[in-house]
């Protein structure tokens, strides 16, 4: 599925986007979660993160392990300096006002599919 | 023309962290990361060396009275030092299980204390060794092994 695909699915609202990105960006698996350290479990490169942290750190965590994409759920914003942050490592960030498991499922139901646990 | 690290290792990073700074909390990691590209390491062993110094540097921030991360780099191997000022691991094996850990709720709000720091540093590390002591400082060491030699 497209980010763009993802962005109707979701009715996201564009926090900072970059069209030629969403247009060609195939988001085939994508990780929820609320704890850092529950995303960097998963070492697979992967592109896309669902979650309610909205501080800089959750764009760090994102930057270790080449998240591309970051949609925010249950309407929450990010901060100020976590947006510039995440335009500095052109890490794209979206707001959705699904809650973290309508998100996720309706995205697994639409063939986006889970984070498989695999040591490097 | 390639310089021969194989006997000697070279210092590639080196910053100090202080206690509670969150708002610079990654930028080690993120040097390190950035470098590691430009030396050409292939992009598993980056990501998962960018992991293992992040969790480390959390670990520190969080954690400690302060301390910091250095990087040395030879032909075969990257090792990672994460030293701090204290206070020490009371029970290492505790803090070595996945889910536990001693965070307050704030840093959970943050987004960290998920018991899962070091868990993740033994996981990517090829090698990991602790020293620490209560009231002492906690002295970690983490290899990574190089897939293939750097050539330069």
């Amino acid at each position: 599925m497209k980010l763009s695909e993802v962005k109707s699915l979701l009715n996201v609202e564009t926090i900072y986007g970059k069209k030629d990105v969403e247009d060609s960006l195939i988001i085939k698996n994508a990780c929820g979660a609320d704890l850092m350290s529950d995303v960097l479990a998963f070492s697979q490169e992967k592109t896309m993160l669902l979650t309610g942290l909205t501080n800089p750190q959750v764009i760090r965590t994102a930057e270790m392990i080449g998240i591309q994409a970051i949609i925010f759920v249950r309407g929450k914003k990010p901060l100020s300096e976590t947006v510039s942050l995440a335009r500095k490592l052109e890490i794209l960030l979206y707001s959705t006002e699904k809650p973290l498991f309508e998100a996720c499922g309706l995205l697994y139901k639409y063939g986006i599919g889970p984070e498989e646990m695999n040591y490097i | 023309m390639g310089a021969d690290y194989s006997l000697q290792k070279k210092e590639i990073l080196n910053v100090a962290i202080e206690r509670f700074d969150f708002q610079s909390g990654g930028e080690a990691s993120s040097q390190l990361k950035n470098l590691l590209r430009k030396l050409g390491v292939g992009s598993d062993t980056v990501r998962k060396t960018a992991i293992v110094t992040y969790e480390l540097e959390m670990n520190v921030i969080i954690h400690s009275f302060g301390g910091e991360i250095t990087a040395q780099i030879s032909e075969d191997e990257l090792v990672i030092y994460a030293n701090d000022k204290g206070p020490g691991i009371a029970d290492l094996e505790k803090a070595l299980t996945p889910g536990f850990s001693t965070a307050g709720s704030e840093i959970r709000e943050m987004g960290f204390g998920a018991g899962m720091g070091l868990v993740n540093v033994r996981r990517y590390a090829d090698n990991m060794d602790i020293r620490t002591a209560e009231g002492e400082g906690t002295n970690i060491k983490v290899t990574i092994n190089l897939e293939k030699p750097l050539s330069d």
